[in-house]
């Protein structure tokens, strides 16, 4: 096969999962994170504290979790069908990554908002917050480093099952490389498939962590941004009277709720 | 100001109970510093969280500023609205602060705005007008992490006046910082008591904090409150462990046939020479064994153990003196008083200073 007849191919089909993985990580966010939240809130010591709701919810997540996503692909065909009209192409494998991923993401989730102080929504609560407060003010953008980096796991995850998809019908680059690499013997195509995959996952990791850090920085003196600001406002020391210079990231030693 | 009755928290794990609080009555008054003293695990915490209901008491009532707050609270750990509103109006200040690290200096101050739904301009004048008061005027766009601790909790505080609070809670306030940064943080609440007519309930376990700043103590013991009162009546108080505490004076009898007795100076007696005149009235030799003075609450307080020489029966008519000065005077070796001599062996040290 030469260049010119594989271009067309690689080029219709790395849009093909790109269009997957876009928006079955579009629902598994939309669906994920109030699943995550529900997680948090309704555990024990929770705000809203349910432990059947709890229980529920967890249960349903675990079963999701626990399929291997070529049954789960297999068992939604009808389905898929129901819901978008097809069970091949990208668009029929959108609907079982987004139910593979919704499960994976909630719990990434609510690791995410389990690490947020307690102390935190203790304070948002003397303040008179409620619920709504607490999960929108404090709980997420607390939690929102760890939501990025969460993001970019469950896009990676999402590639990869993608690619099974594509294996039997879905469409994309698993798609190509199966098809024409493994049962065409055209192995410079599935060659040339791999390492763009790889590329994918390098520069989605790439991404988010790059996402990660910047947001992380808020807090530290390392950010740029931040020295201009101290120079601009100096000598913060002499007015409140205490020494200059103390370390500051490290005199409030958090504690951390739950494991 | 404040007021809870037969206050009790129970906590239950398993088959276990714990009772954190045992019947707390405590009044705090309009626009005082009350300080809650006693060690870890006494329910200092779980008292200062029952009284903005952040912890549910099993039973009991806790009243704020005239209102009843138990009977306000929704049911299970959920807050209802009235309650909600009332929170907010009860400022609270935390051991580690509780500033979130997503937010600039003066988002944090305008949370508790934004909760009360107040809009974005007035919001940013009042955290700037708040910031301006704990001395942070140029931090207002520094994140939490670029502070120091007193800075960090200066921002709390900033934070927790923004409900316009007749009441301030004070959780531990000062236990994570250092000595200086803790005489700081307590001249700054001192001023806001001042300024504002704030009452201020705090909790410390350092003695220092009580002294340094508060009108009225209580110490607290295994949930219950043992003693409590404003610092004058505490230390008017014979054998009153906190006032032992606060004022700590030691020394042991240089030999048999000698009296000691604790003298505790307060109000005007303070500022008189007694002693001397007790020596030149009586012609006595005194010998100071341990003494100790300060300022509590803009007064001079002193406490000071003297030793006479004779026995308690020769020594009435001076102690009578004393007495007469409006001294409180304590003898100790005295049976009645065997509680005053107990833990003098082991104040020594610090009488010694």
């Amino acid at each position: 096969m030469t260049w010119s007849q594989m271009q067309p191919l690689l080029y219709n089909n790395t849009l093909d999962t790109l269009f997957m993985v876009w928006w079955s990580t579009f629902y598994a966010v939309l669906f994920g994170v109030p699943l995550g939240v529900l997680l948090i809130l309704t555990d024990r010591g929770g705000i809203l504290q349910n432990v059947v709701v709890n229980k529920i919810i967890g249960a349903v997540v675990n079963i999701g979790r626990s399929f291997p996503f070529l049954i789960l692909m297999v068992a939604l065909i009808p389905f898929t069908r129901l819901l978008v009209g097809v069970s091949i192409g990208p668009t029929g494998a959108v609907v079982p990554l987004v139910i593979a991923a919704i499960p994976f993401f909630a719990r990434l989730v609510e690791a995410a908002l389990r690490e947020v102080d307690h102390g935190l929504v203790e304070a948002a609560q003397s303040m008179g917050g409620g619920t709504w407060t607490i999960v929108f003010k404090v709980l997420l953008p607390q939690a929102l480093p760890a939501l990025v980096a969460a993001v970019t796991t469950t896009v990676i995850t999402l590639i990869g099952y993608s690619a099974i998809a594509g294996a039997v019908g879905g469409g994309g680059l698993g798609n190509l490389a199966y098809t024409y690499g493994y049962l065409q013997y055209e192995t410079n195509l599935m060659v040339i498939t791999i390492v763009l995959l790889i590329v994918l996952v390098i520069a989605v990791q790439l991404l988010g962590d790059l996402t990660v850090r910047r947001l992380a920085r808020r807090g530290s003196r390392g950010s740029s941004s931040v020295r201009v600001g101290l120079r601009k406002a100096p000598a913060p020391a002499t007015a409140t009277g205490e020494p200059a210079g103390t370390a500051p990231a490290a005199d409030a030693p958090k504690e951390r709720v739950g494991a | 100001m404040i007021t809870t009755t037969g206050l009790t928290k129970v906590y239950r794990s398993g088959d276990r109970e714990v009772t954190a609080l045992d019947g707390v009555d405590l009044h705090v008054r309009e626009g005082e510093v009350y300080g809650v003293i006693g060690q870890s695990g006494a329910g200092k915490s779980t008292l200062i969280r029952c009284v903005n209901l952040l912890e549910r008491p099993t039973s009991g009532t806790v009243t704020v500023a005239g209102q009843e707050l138990t009977s306000l609270a929704g049911n299970g750990q959920r807050a209802n609205a009235a309650l909600r509103a009332a929170r907010s109006h009860i400022g609270m200040v935390f051991q580690h602060f509780n500033l979130l690290s997503s937010r600039t200096v003066q988002d944090n101050i305008e949370l508790p705005l934004e909760i009360l739904k107040v809009d974005r301009r007035e919001r940013s004048r009042k955290a700037l007008e708040l910031l301006d008061l704990v001395g942070l005027a140029d931090k207002a766009k520094a994140y939490p992490a670029q502070l120091s601790g007193g800075q960090k909790q200066r921002v709390g505080i900033a934070r927790a006046l923004a409900g316009d609070p007749k009441v301030l809670l004070s959780d531990e306030a000062t236990s994570a910082l250092d000595p200086e940064t803790t005489r700081s943080i307590l001249q700054l609440l001192r001023d806001l008591n001042r300024q504002l007519g704030l009452t201020v309930l705090l909790i410390t376990h350092e003695m220092d904090v009580v002294k340094t700043i508060c009108d009225s103590a209580a110490l607290m013991k295994n949930g219950r409150v043992v003693e409590q009162g404003t610092v004058s009546e505490l230390l008017a108080t014979p054998g009153s462990e906190l006032a032992r505490e606060l004022f700590p004076v030691g020394g042991e009898p240089s030999g048999p046939d000698r009296t000691v007795v604790d003298v505790t100076f307060h109000g005007e007696a303070a500022t008189r020479p007694v002693i001397s005149e007790l020596s030149r009235t009586y012609n006595v030799d005194i010998s100071i064994l341990g003494a100790a003075m300060d300022t509590v609450g803009g007064k001079q307080i002193g406490r000071m153990r003297i030793e006479l020489p004779g026995r308690f029966e020769d020594n009435v008519v001076p102690i009578g003196f004393l007495r007469e000065q409006g001294l409180q005077v304590d003898v100790a070796g005295d049976p009645a008083e065997s509680a005053t001599t107990a833990p003098a062996g082991a104040l020594v040290k610090e009488g010694a200073k």
